[in-house]
């Protein structure tokens, strides 16, 4: 909400600064957002009159006008705005002036007449975005006074960021009470008469007991002018309110409505077609609303109905029919309250956040409705004459929301908040915020205004003790805290031990978006049925990741683009799999290589990674586990080369994957190079043994290396297997150093060597035992497997 | 040949001369040896002298045996210093052809980097440990009960229409903040609590300074005697340690969130740069306690949401909130 400060100080005016307000607002939860000079940015800009026009000689646009700036002088000024005209007053620059944005008046010749000045509208001025032709300047203001001066623009706007409990402060005497409570001050009084009836005509209506309506009240004003100008000094508060001048009628609503906070309507009698009802909407009820939409209502709507139908949307905003405008002549006023449960979400539904909606939408105060009457119907009568009629009521006194009455206990207030108040101020405090306050024997019973919906419970009359004493003077205190020691299990594996292994692989981690382009996502996994956001920001964040592959092709997408081709990355985080009935939300660690095994550098050659470089940062990963309980078998996910990935079993269980993303989608998802790929569900990471020592042999190891020839397709698991089955038990460890295949080897077959490293605990091996365990080995890998020496 | 009785006297010091002459003339270990062995060797000068020894005289054999013994000392002390010499300018010649360029690059795979959104998680994990809390989690799809009404915020609430919720349909929705792990850990466990938990949350929001996915730590202590100024004190020293600084000034102003009572935003202000909200607290609302049923007569605690995000941006100088998710190698490698 924004506010003049000027208006505001007619309230309560504490000996202050702007900036100590602002500061002391923002303190109390008032959270000042902006605070504006309504100074203007120009000068030398008086009231001018305009006693003649004539027209230009030498353009059809162009008019000369004959200026009565008073004490200044006459002058005659060259103007081009259709509604110059003689008797209206308007801006006008003298030469010297200075105009917003630095524009310098000079004496100039237009199209050969000397123009002395310069005539201008609002929007030249800065004061609106109403560039249409001259400012009139209503009341016949004196002329030659400087403008500054007439529109009191010595005033700031302060704008304020209102929580949503604080509806009460959505008017300039709401924002005075908080000062007041803070500077110990009383509100400057404000008394609101009540007008007298002149006449005994009444707007009959209705209304019925199921809607958002618990008071209304309303009167006729016959004989309105409706033509009569608002005057200046409504127009710039206002302005200063962000609200534009309309007519008397509407702007007189609008000013009580940030003044006081009842959101008032005004409608032109003569438009509406006899009674009018206050009652719900039927099911797609149309109306027309005054901004020129036809809006279609559900039922728990409340409208205001004439015979016809719907004439308005009840609290929310008018409608078109029954408008006030310049030829209206007999005015029913509106003032009502419609209650807030009833109101809210259907600005939203209707997109019709007007300024009276967002505060029916807070709670607006149930006893300021014959007020708020009283008061608009004073203003309309000044400025447009009328008689008014007698104030027709109607409330359901049972759904009024009024507070109840509960108890403060003392004690409670330095339970929650640290510090004592003194009785005296707890009582002063409350009560400038306008609670009822009587002793009780624990503390206090306290009633909250009729305006504070928010005082509900204990709490909330003690966060007022706060708010109002002030934060600043709550001390900082750190509770008595009893360390004590904390489950530290060595047998859990932690992520960050998991991140940091990676990263010392030369691993950078990424974060992507948990959604996905649902595209990208079938085609690798076209076998999930992915979780889908009914409201996407946009199609391509649209469906929850069934793994992070999307988001780290994407991430590389990105940085070759780059030319950046040379990555190790990786992500931690949820994948979201539904299945079945539920949704699995599981917590995975994943990664990606691409390019150069090393980065390109002097020293080493600059081949492409392969799978082998990421199995053995998974055999890394792995390892901070208990490796051994982890088996790679042959690949099954769909979207990996079939012959270059693997499946990563733990317990009999399927817990993640690596390999080379599949040729087909490299093309198809238009990826420039190819990617090595991994994901392990993290649960199957963070356990680990406790090492327990075993004995190391004092006794020296042999090695006996052989070089052998096996068939292609059988695999190095299967040889050590073969190998282990056959060994004795001193067999400690095989190194395979090397894996060849091509030239000078049968088709169909590869050659690998082997060095198998004996050694016993108890005793030195002797040469001859070690010859005739190795040839066992090589006749059983022979028999089993058909293993042979290599000639 | 000298007869028996004859006074034979030997004479080694030609010997010596051309031993001397012949090491300090050997240009390298090779030849070195080559002299060794001409002079000391089986067939050697020197042993032919010791063999010659026998035909002497027996009174003169002590002598001549001392002497030869001298000499051999004498040529074994000056082969040792020369080879010395040699090995020592051996050494020399290799060194002064063994230099590498150490302005070179070292070889092998880079050191990666963590992200710095967990940099920063990790920093704060780390600093609210040192108070006794620990590290809680929950979904991210989440239920409307978790995520709202246990909170306070029922259907239609205001407050609702101010998070921008990521829906899936009637019951389901991405969790628009930390704060539904709360509930979930009052749920299961008994108090007192002192929890945080970081995590990933939601809204249904994208421009310059909102992105759709940003990360929160939500806190929680609860507990006998928990109060008000206890939140201002632990919330202000974090910040304080947080920033490494003594002297950047912290401001609490009052504010509203459902689920907590009083509530409070908490500003930094860094040297003499802008007010900037970093938190979201409060005493936590008696109606959330009744819903997770903790006794509110005997326990009191608070409760915390901070931005991760924009503490980063703050700690490290990042001025577009959306590089986080960029995942530019240029910007990761800057946190390594």
């Amino acid at each position: 909400m924004k506010f003049s400060e000027q208006w505001l100080r007619e309230w309560v005016n504490p000996a202050i600064s702007t900036e100590e307000l602002a500061e002391q607002l923002t303190l109390m939860g008032l959270e000042v957002d902006e605070v504006e000079s309504v100074a203007p940015g120009f000068s030398k800009v008086v009231v001018g009159a305009i006693t003649d026009v004539q027209p230009h000689p030498d353009a059809d646009k162009l008019r000369v006008c004959a200026v009565d700036a008073g004490s200044e002088g006459q002058f005659s000024v060259v103007c081009g705005a259709p509604n110059a005209r003689p008797g209206i007053h308007v801006p006008f620059a003298m030469i010297g002036a200075r105009l917003p944005g630095g524009h310098k008046i000079k004496k100039s010749k237009l199209r050969g007449v000397q123009s002395e000045g310069m005539l201008c509208s609002a929007s030249e001025l800065e004061l609106s975005d109403d560039s249409d032709g001259l400012m009139e300047l209503s009341g016949e203001p004196e002329t030659g006074m400087d403008l500054s001066e007439l529109l009191d623009l010595n005033d700031n706007v302060i704008e304020v960021e209102l929580t949503p409990n604080r509806g009460d402060c959505l008017s300039i005497r709401g924002v005075a009470r908080d000062v007041c409570a803070r500077n110990d001050r009383d509100l400057e009084l404000h008394e609101i008469t009540s007008v007298p009836a002149e006449h005994q005509d009444t707007q009959h209506f209705t209304v019925s007991e199921d809607c958002a309506c618990v008071h209304y009240t309303g009167r006729l004003i016959h004989d309105v002018d409706s033509k009569a100008p608002t005057p200046l000094w409504m127009v710039e508060r206002l302005r200063r309110g962000g609200v534009r001048s309309i007519n008397a009628a509407v702007d007189v609503t609008n000013y009580v409505m940030l003044e006081l906070g009842q959101p008032m309507h005004a409608f032109d009698v003569d438009k509406v077609q006899g009674s009018i009802s206050v009652r719900r909407a039927t099911e797609g009820e149309k109306v027309k609303l005054l901004d020129g939409r036809d809006l279609s209502l559900e039922s728990d709507t409340t409208v205001i109905a004439d015979d016809r139908g719907a004439i308005g949307v009840a609290g929310i905003m008018g409608g078109d029919s029954t408008g006030v405008d310049a030829s209206t002549r007999t005015v029913f006023l509106e003032s009502a309250l419609f209650l807030p449960q009833d109101i809210i979400g259907k600005p939203r539904r209707y997109d019709a956040h007007t300024d009276s909606a967002h505060r029916f939408e807070r709670g607006v105060d149930p006893g300021l409705q014959i007020e708020a009457l009283e008061y608009a119907t004073s203003l309309l009568i000044n400025i447009a004459g009328g008689k008014g009629g007698p104030v027709s009521v109607w409330i359901d006194e049972d759904r009024m929301p009024l507070g109840e009455p509960l108890i403060l206990r003392r004690e409670r207030i330095e339970r929650v908040l640290g510090i004592e108040i003194a009785d005296e101020q707890v009582e002063s405090i409350l009560t400038r915020l306008g609670v009822e306050v009587s002793s009780d024997a624990q503390g206090w019973e306290v009633t909250p205004p009729t305006y504070r919906y928010d005082l509900r419970i204990e709490e909330d009359y003690i966060e007022e003790l706060a708010r109002v004493h002030g934060f600043d003077r709550i001390p900082r205190t750190l509770n008595a805290y009893q360390p004590g020691f904390k489950p530290a299990s060595e047998s859990v594996v932690t992520v960050s031990a998991l991140k940091n292994a990676l990263v010392h692989r030369g691993f950078r981690e990424v974060v992507t978006f948990s959604f996905v382009d649902d595209t990208v996502q079938q085609a690798l996994h076209p076998e999930v049925d992915a979780l889908l956001l009914a409201n996407p920001i946009s199609s391509d964040l649209a469906a929850m990741r069934c793994s992070l592959v999307p988001g780290l092709l994407s991430v590389m997408q990105k940085n070759t683009s780059r030319q950046n081709n040379d990555l190790r990355i990786f992500e931690a985080g949820l994948r979201f799999v539904p299945q079945k009935s539920e949704l699995i939300q599981e917590s995975v660690i994943g990664g990606l290589i691409t390019g150069r095994r090393y980065n390109e550098n002097w020293a080493d050659s600059s081949e492409m990674a392969d799978l082998f470089d990421l199995k053995g940062d998974l055999e890394v990963l792995l390892g901070l586990a208990n490796a051994n309980q982890f088996e790679f078998v042959p690949g099954t996910q769909p979207f990996l080369h079939p012959g270059r990935s693997a499946d990563i079993v733990c317990c009999d269980e399927n817990v993640g994957w690596y390999g080379e993303l599949h040729p087909k989608l490299q093309n198809s998802l238009d990826l420039s190079q190819n990617s090595l790929l991994f994901e392990i569900r993290l649960d199957a990471l963070m356990n680990r043994m406790v090492p327990a020592y075993q004995e190391i042999s004092r006794y020296p190891s042999v090695r006996r290396d052989l070089s052998l020839l096996m068939p292609q397709q059988t695999t190095h698991r299967a040889l050590e297997d073969c190998l282990v089955k056959h060994a004795p038990k001193w067999l400690q460890k095989i190194v395979t150093f090397d894996v060849y295949s091509g030239e000078n080897i049968d088709k169909g077959m590869k050659s690998v060597a082997l060095g198998l490293i004996l050694q016993d605990f108890s005793r030195t091996l002797e040469e001859a035992e070690v010859d005739d365990a190795v040839a066992v080995v090589i006749r059983g890998l022979d028999q089993d497997l058909g293993v042979r020496l290599r000639a | 040949m000298p007869k028996n009785g004859d006074i034979v006297s030997i004479d080694l010091s030609g010997l010596l001369n051309d031993a001397a002459s012949a090491i300090e003339s050997a240009a390298d270990l090779n030849s070195l040896d080559a002299v060794r062995v001409d002079m000391l060797g089986k067939k050697g000068r020197l042993t032919a002298e010791l063999k010659a020894i026998g035909k002497l005289p027996a009174d003169q054999k002590p002598q001549a045996g001392q002497a030869i013994n001298a000499a051999k000392q004498t040529i074994q002390a000056q082969l040792d210093q020369r080879k010395t010499e040699l090995q020592s300018s051996q050494l020399d010649q290799l060194l002064n052809v063994q230099i590498e360029d150490i302005s070179l690059p070292g070889r092998g795979v880079a050191s990666g980097g963590l992200h710095p959104i967990t940099k920063t998680i990790d920093r704060i994990a780390g600093l609210f440990g040192q108070l006794g809390f620990t590290v809680a989690e929950g979904p991210e799809v989440e239920s409307d009960y978790y995520n709202f009404e246990a909170l306070n915020i029922p259907a239609h609430h205001p407050a609702r229409a101010m998070h921008d919720t990521f829906y899936f349909d009637a019951g389901r929705l991405l969790r628009t903040h930390t704060s539904s792990v709360q509930i979930r850990h009052m749920e299961q466990h008994s108090p007192p609590h002192r929890i945080i938990a970081p995590g990933r949350v939601y809204r249904c929001d994208s421009d310059m300074t909102h992105t759709p996915m940003f990360h929160q730590v939500e806190g929680l202590l609860v507990d006998e005697n928990i109060r008000f100024s206890d939140l201002m004190g632990h919330l202000e020293g974090f910040l304080k340690m947080f920033f490494d600084q003594d002297d950047c000034a912290i401001r609490f102003r009052p504010s509203y969130f459902p689920f907590t009572e009083p509530s409070t935003e908490v500003d930094i202000r860094i040297g003499s740069g802008k007010w900037l909200e970093v938190l979201g607290a409060g005493m936590v609302h008696p109606s959330v306690f009744e819903a997770v049923g903790i006794d509110t007569e005997r326990y009191t605690g608070y409760a915390f949401g901070l931005g991760v995000e924009r503490l980063a941006m703050l700690r490290y100088g990042v001025s577009d909130l959306r590089q986080f998710f960029e995942n530019d190698m240029r910007f990761l490698e800057q946190f390594a």
